[in-house]
C-alpha cells in the first residue's frame, strides 16, 4: 500500500497554512477550531486548492509538487472526498449520485450502506444519517486510494452522530486505506483515528495517538482542546520535589511535572474526585466550593465546581446528593495534574 | 358601505386591470374569428410567419450555443474588471433600439467598421436575413446572457468540485452538474431573450429594413400592415399574443432545482442590482 506524503505551505486569510504529513493504511484526524485551515488541506489534497508551495504524493506518483510544476486535475487524483455537508447532487437520485464516482460497484455499494430502498430518491428527501451513507458510497464508488473526510459528523444530531460514529470507525478499520478526517471535535477524532493532529491557526501543535496527547499534552492548547480543566498559575520548586503552582485565582496547587514560571495547569475531568468534606486520601490538591453547575450526561455527570469541572457517575452524584448550590470537594492527585507551557 | 380607502384600491385595481387587458382582449373581439383567421393566410403575414421562424429559430441558437458557454467562463472565474464586463454585456439591454440600429450599421454596414473586408469577401449584411439574425442577436442575448451568468453563478462551487474529484473532467462537470443546475435560470432567461426578440423592431428596420419575404418580420409586418389591411394586421398581433402568452406560461412553469433561482426570481435576474 502506497504512503501519501503531503507538505502544504500555503497562505490563508490571516496566517499561514503549514502543514507535513505522512500517511500509511491508517486513520489520521486533524483536529482544531473552525478556521484553522483543515477543510484547505483536503482540498489541496483533492486538487481543489492549489498551494503556493508543497508536495502531494501517493506512493511514486507526485500529484502536486514545487510551485506547480506537476500540478494533476482533481480528476486524475486517486481520492475519495466526503464533503462537510456532504455535497450531493440535488438534482440526481441516490443511485446516479452513487453511480456517478463509477458504475461497476454501484449495487454492491448501495446494499453495502444498506440504501439500497433509497435508490431512487433525491437527497433533499434523505435524512442526515442517509446522506451521509449516499456520500460514503459514492465516494467508494471510484474506488479511491485515499479517503478525505471533511466534518463527517458535524452535519448530525447527537442520536445518529452515535450511530454513524460507530458505523464509520468499521467501515474505516475494513477498508484499511490511508484516511484523512478532519473535525473540530476531539471525542470523534480520538474515537476514530489511530493518531491525531490538533492544528492551529495553520499548523499542527501535536501528533500522536489520542491517549499520548492526553497523557502528555503539548501545550496550553492541546490541552484544552482535548478537554482538560486548564487552571493559569506561577511554577516554582515546592516540597518533596514536587512543583507548586500558584494559581491565578488564588490558592495553590500541587504537580508532579516539573515547570518553572507561567504554566498552565492541566487535569481532566475524569480524575478529578469530589467528596463532601475535605477527607484524608492520597490526593494532595483539594478545592471546596459550591456547585455551579450539574450536567447528566447518560451514567455520567458533569459538575463544575469553581474554575474546575469534575466527571463522576451519576452513581456517586447520587450517594453525595450533588445539587447546584450545595457544598463540595473536588481533589485531584499530584500525578495527574500536568503542567504545560502557555501559548 | 365600505372605507374609502377599500373602495379607493378596489378602483385603483380594476383600472389597472382593465387598462391592460382591453388593448389585448381587443385583437381578438375586434373583427370576427373567421376574418381574424383570413388574416392569419394573407401572404404578407404567411411571409413574414416564416422569415420570423427561420431568423429567430437561427438567433436562438446560436445566442443559446455561444451564449451558454460565455456565461459559464464569466460565472465561473474571477478576474479583474469582471464587473465592467457584465455591464458591458449588459448595456444592450438599455440601449434604444435605434442606436442599436445605428450601431449595427457603423459595424457591419458597406461603409462600417467592417464594411470593407466585408465587401472584399463579397459579403454584404445589411437588408439580408443575416441582418435579421444580427438584430434579434445584439438585443436579445444579452437578456440570456445576464441571466445565464447568474444562475452559473449560483451553481454551488462546492457540487462542481465534487464532481470533479469523483474523477469528472472539466466539460462532464459542466455538462452533468452545472448546467442542470442552472437549467431554471437558462431556461428562464432565453424566455425572456425569445420574447425580446421576437418582438425586436427598432434595429431590425434600421439595419434590416421591412422587405416581404426577406426582412420583413411579423413585428414588422404588424406595423406596415396597419396601413394597408387592418385585419392582417390583427391577425398577426393575435399570433404575436399567443406565442408570448405561451413563452410567459413556459417561465412560470420551468422546473429549478436551485433554491436561490427560482422562475419569478429569474425573471427579473437580468435587471437586479447586484
Amino acid at each position: 500500500m502506497d504512503t501519501l506524503e503531503l507538505s502544504l505551505d500555503h497562505p490563508l486569510r490571516s496566517f499561514r497554512l503549514s502543514v507535513e504529513l505522512e500517511l500509511g493504511r491508517e486513520t489520521l484526524a486533524l483536529v482544531g477550531p473552525s478556521g484553522a485551515g483543515k477543510s484547505s488541506v483536503l482540498r489541496a489534497i483533492a486538487g481543489l486548492l492549489r498551494p503556493q508551495r508543497g508536495r502531494v504524493a501517493l506512493g511514486p506518483d507526485t500529484w502536486f509538487d514545487g510551485d506547480g510544476a506537476v500540478d494533476l486535475a482533481p480528476e486524475r487524483r486517486s481520492v475519495g472526498l466526503v464533503f462537510q455537508e456532504y455535497a450531493l447532487f440535488p438534482h440526481l437520485d441516490v443511485r446516479r449520485n452513487v453511480a456517478f464516482g463509477g458504475r461497476e460497484r454501484v449495487d454492491e455499494l448501495l446494499e453495502r450502506f444498506r440504501i439500497s430502498h433509497l435508490a431512487r430518491a433525491r437527497p433533499g428527501d434523505l435524512s442526515g444519517g442517509e446522506r451521509q451513507r449516499v456520500a460514503l458510497a459514492r465516494a467508494l464508488a471510484r474506488d479511491p486510494a485515499v479517503l478525505l473526510l471533511d466534518e463527517p459528523l458535524s452535519a448530525l444530531d447527537a442520536h445518529t452522530r452515535g450511530v454513524v460514529r460507530g458505523e464509520l470507525g468499521e467501515l474505516l478499520a475494513e477498508l484499511r486505506l490511508p484516511t484523512l478526517i478532519v473535525t473540530h471535535d476531539f471525542e470523534d477524532a480520538a474515537a476514530l483515528a489511530d493518531r491525531v493532529g490538533v492544528i492551529v491557526e495553520g499548523r499542527i501543535l501535536q501528533l500522536g495517538a489520542a491517549a499520548e496527547l492526553l497523557a502528555a499534552p503539548a501545550d496550553e492548547f492541546v490541552a484544552s482542546f482535548t478537554g482538560a480543566n486548564l487552571l493559569h498559575g506561577t511554577a516554582r520548586p515546592g516540597a518533596d520535589g514536587l512543583t507548586e503552582v500558584v494559581l491565578d485565582t488564588g490558592g495553590s496547587a500541587f504537580s508532579t511535572d516539573q515547570a518553572k514560571g507561567r504554566v498552565g495547569l492541566a487535569v481532566y475531568p475524569w480524575e478529578v474526585s469530589l467528596a463532601r468534606t475535605e477527607s484524608v486520601d492520597s490526593a494532595v490538591n483539594h478545592l471546596s466550593g459550591e456547585v455551579s453547575s450539574l450536567v447528566v450526561l447518560g451514567n455520567r455527570v458533569r459538575v463544575r465546581v469553581g474554575p474546575l469541572s469534575a466527571e463522576v457517575t451519576a452513581a456517586s452524584a447520587e450517594r453525595l446528593a450533588l445539587s447546584e448550590g450545595g457544598s463540595v470537594v473536588a481533589s485531584f492527585k499530584a500525578t495527574a495534574s500536568r503542567l504545560v507551557p502557555l501559548s | 358601505m365600505r372605507s374609502p380607502f377599500a373602495a379607493l384600491l378596489a378602483v385603483a385595481t380594476a383600472l389597472a386591470l382593465s387598462f391592460l387587458i382591453l388593448p389585448i382582449l381587443a385583437i381578438f373581439v375586434d373583427i370576427p374569428p373567421g376574418q381574424l383567421l383570413d388574416g392569419m393566410n394573407d401572404p404578407a403575414a404567411v411571409d413574414a410567419l416564416l422569415v420570423t421562424l427561420k431568423t429567430t429559430l437561427i438567433a436562438n441558437a446560436l445566442i443559446l450555443l455561444v451564449g451558454t458557454p460565455a456565461a459559464y467562463l464569466i460565472a465561473t472565474n474571477a478576474f479583474r474588471g469582471k464587473a465592467v464586463l457584465v455591464t458591458a454585456v449588459e448595456l444592450p439591454l438599455v440601449l434604444p433600439p435605434a442606436v442599436a440600429g445605428i450601431g449595427l450599421l457603423a459595424a457591419f454596414g458597406r461603409f462600417g467598421l467592417l464594411g470593407g473586408g466585408l465587401d472584399f469577401l463579397s459579403l454584404s449584411i445589411p437588408f439580408t436575413q443575416v441582418a435579421v439574425v444580427f438584430a434579434v442577436i445584439f438585443v436579445a442575448s444579452p437578456f440570456y446572457l445576464r441571466a445565464a451568468i447568474s444562475a452559473f453563478e449560483s451553481v454551488d462551487a462546492t457540487l462542481t468540485g465534487a464532481a470533479r474529484t469523483l474523477g469528472a473532467g472539466p466539460a462532464r462537470t459542466f455538462l452533468r452538474v452545472a448546467l442542470p443546475l442552472a437549467s431554471g435560470g437558462l431556461g428562464a432567461g432565453w424566455a425572456l431573450s425569445f420574447a425580446r426578440g421576437i418582438g425586436e423592431f427598432g434595429a431590425t428596420i434600421m439595419f434590416a429594413g421591412s422587405l416581404q419575404g426577406v426582412t420583413q418580420t411579423l413585428s414588422l409586418a404588424v406595423y406596415e400592415q396597419f396601413d394597408v389591411n387592418f385585419d392582417v394586421a390583427l391577425a398577426i398581433g393575435a399570433e404575436l399574443v399567443v406565442v408570448s402568452a405561451f413563452l410567459l406560461l413556459a417561465v412560470k412553469l420551468v422546473p429549478s432545482w436551485t433554491r436561490s433561482s427560482s422562475p419569478s426570481i429569474t425573471l427579473s435576474a437580468p435587471f437586479a442590482s447586484r
